[in-house]
């Protein structure tokens, strides 16, 4: 029986383990990450994952112009994105709001617009709401779609998560607390929004813009509503049209090192314009 | 190098890495506490284990309503899984023809290797518009515990072919010497001696479905509260993990990490009971 050897703890047996566990701590060792920061030619780009995507292909443009530059990009969410910026941890958090009062350590850097809109079924026949019918929906003043000259369907509420951007821009919006709303589904990202409300004809939701309209296009089952007459698209969220964008920023300390500076001298350079519209994202006025 | 010194490294390498598994979870355990730890400056462990108000930015860290809803959704998982798995794996291993059950077996393992991810998919563009028939949204506690059960029947099935399987075939072979029918050599002699292997199967099937995210939390609806039908929704602790983590900081945060804490506590209490359960296996005469 192999435990009545091991039970005998020789000096060899005791010299055997210390051999082992020093073996075990090296190979752990070997897997803490280095801080990266500290790297000539390495930019890491943490936060959220909305802009994330944009911020990979712009990376990927720039390493192309800039030889041995190596830009890494981390989602997390835009708190993370703050958070990172705060401990030292990254180079640029990126951001998908404006800063809030108590973030004016911080420096935001503008580089791309995105709008927020509720979508429906597509086989709703409501095209459009106003502001004060949005919020009658969600607080449940108003709970069936026949109300807007739908069918004599009950509303389902699809929410999204606490701490989401989208939420907050859509709270702040409206005018209304995360308290009032009782929602039928909450949902986490933007996809799962879209498919969640293509899989439920009385379902109402809301999600970018941008996302929405690639999903339209891929044949997904949603349409956008209009938000107090005004179409929601990317189009009208670059002239100003449209009310309910959020900015999608990359935010630095305000002593930010010259690498991470280049890199968003470029992001908000016209040579960006195209990469930002090709995600489906607007580029800001310049 | 002597044979003896190549042994004593070989030995030295094994004992590394088994002592890397056991300090890793060691750790992993100990980071995750650490990480939870602040969530009790601001509740008591009490409040946490016992309130249903979640709502971290106003300081409500209930996870009542959130442990109630995974422990809900993972044993109706079990509940729809276990015959079907069960049934699966007596027909593969004494009804079915040697040839399907070849093919039944290769079949049931490439299931058990699907990413949970594509179910998840499957059951939000598929299962989802169904339910809508039943009840609007159709997210639900029910299609959560459904998609669960397509997932881990599989799991449930490979344990209880492996255990039925470690029965001696010469104890089998006497049952039809004596003429006795399949039912009855499945029930007299294989089941008495498989139990504790298929028991295993069932208890890590639990512990998968309690690990489960990504597919739970694309059909569970997700809302916070405790449900009183199959068709509410619900929110599982790795589901409010899931949507809340990349957006949590401090308090928040910490309640988040208590959650997966929380998971992982009841998966090794399942996990323990499992190896409980194999070790008789393994004393049996």
């Amino acid at each position: 029986m192999v435990s009545s050897y091991r039970s005998i703890v020789s000096p060899k047996t005791l010299a055997k383990f210390g051999a082992a566990f020093a073996l075990a701590a090296a190979i752990l060792y070997g897997f803490i990450p280095e801080s990266g920061h500290g790297e000539q030619n390495r930019i890491l780009l943490t936060g959220s994952s909305t802009i994330a995507p944009l911020a990979a292909e712009l990376a990927r443009a720039y390493e192309k112009a800039h030889p041995g530059t190596r830009i890494d990009v981390e989602t997390g969410g835009s708190s993370r994105g703050i958070s990172d910026i705060r401990r030292g941890l990254a180079d640029i958090g990126m951001v998908s709001r404006a800063l809030k009062p108590t973030e004016s350590d911080l420096v935001s850097h503008l580089v791309a617009r995105d709008g927020v809109a509720l979508i429906v079924h597509k086989t709703n026949p409501v095209d459009g709401l106003t502001s004060d019918q949005t919020s009658a929906l969600y607080t449940r003043k108003i709970a069936n779609w026949s109300a807007f000259g739908g069918p004599d369907q009950k509303v389902v509420l699809v929410h999204k998560a606490q701490g989401r951007s989208t939420l907050e821009i859509f709270l702040k919006y409206f005018g209304l607390s995360d308290d009032d709303i009782r929602p039928d589904v909450v949902i986490g990202d933007n996809e799962q929004g879209i498919k969640t409300v293509a899989a439920n004809p009385s379902a109402i939701g809301y999600v970018s813009i941008g996302t929405a309209e690639t999903a339209i296009e891929h044949g997904n089952a949603i349409k956008l509503l209009h938000l107090d007459g005004i179409a929601a698209s990317t189009a009208h969220v670059a002239d100003g049209r449209f009310p309910m964008t959020r900015a999608l920023n990359f935010v630095t300390k305000d002593t930010s090192s010259p690498k991470a500076a280049d890199f968003i001298a470029y992001a908000q350079s016209d040579s960006a314009d195209a990469l930002i519209r090709s995600l489906a994202f607007v580029p800001p006025k310049r | 190098m002597s044979r003896q010194s190549a042994d004593r490294l070989l030995s030295i390498g094994l004992m590394a890495a088994g002592l890397l598994s056991g300090v890793l979870l060691l750790f992993i355990v100990l980071f995750i506490s650490m990480e939870s730890w602040p969530v009790l400056h601001h509740t008591s462990l009490s409040t946490l284990l016992t309130s249903t108000d979640w709502r971290p930015s106003m300081g409500g860290f209930g996870l009542l309503a959130i442990l109630v809803g995974s422990l809900s959704v993972s044993f109706l998982a079990l509940l729809l899984a276990a015959p079907l798995g069960l049934a699966t794996a007596f027909y593969l291993s004494v009804y079915a023809p040697p040839k399907i059950a070849a093919f039944g077996q290769k079949l049931i393992e490439v299931m058990a290797g699907i990413p949970s991810v594509v179910f998840g998919l499957w059951g939000l563009v598929t299962l989802v518009p169904i339910m809508v028939h039943l009840s609007p949204p159709g997210t639900s506690l029910l299609t959560a515990g459904i998609v669960l059960a397509i997932m881990i029947a599989p799991t449930l099935t490979v344990f209880s072919l492996l255990a039925i399987k470690s029965v001696p075939m010469a104890t089998v072979q006497s049952g039809r010497a004596l003429g006795l029918g399949r039912g009855t050599i499945l029930r007299t002699i294989i089941l008495p001696q498989a139990r504790p292997g298929i028991v295993t199967g069932i208890l890590l099937a639990l512990a998968r479905a309690l690990g489960e995210t990504m597919a739970v939390m694309m059909v569970a609806g997700n809302v916070v509260h405790i449900p009183t039908s199959l068709l509410d929704p619900v929110r599982t602790l790795t589901a409010n993990i899931a949507l809340e983590m990349g957006y949590a900081l401090e308090a928040h945060r910490a309640a988040l990490f208590m959650s997966g804490l929380l998971v992982m506590l009841i998966t090794l209490v399942i996990v323990m009971a499992a190896g409980f359960k194999s070790d008789g296996t393994d004393k049996a005469p």
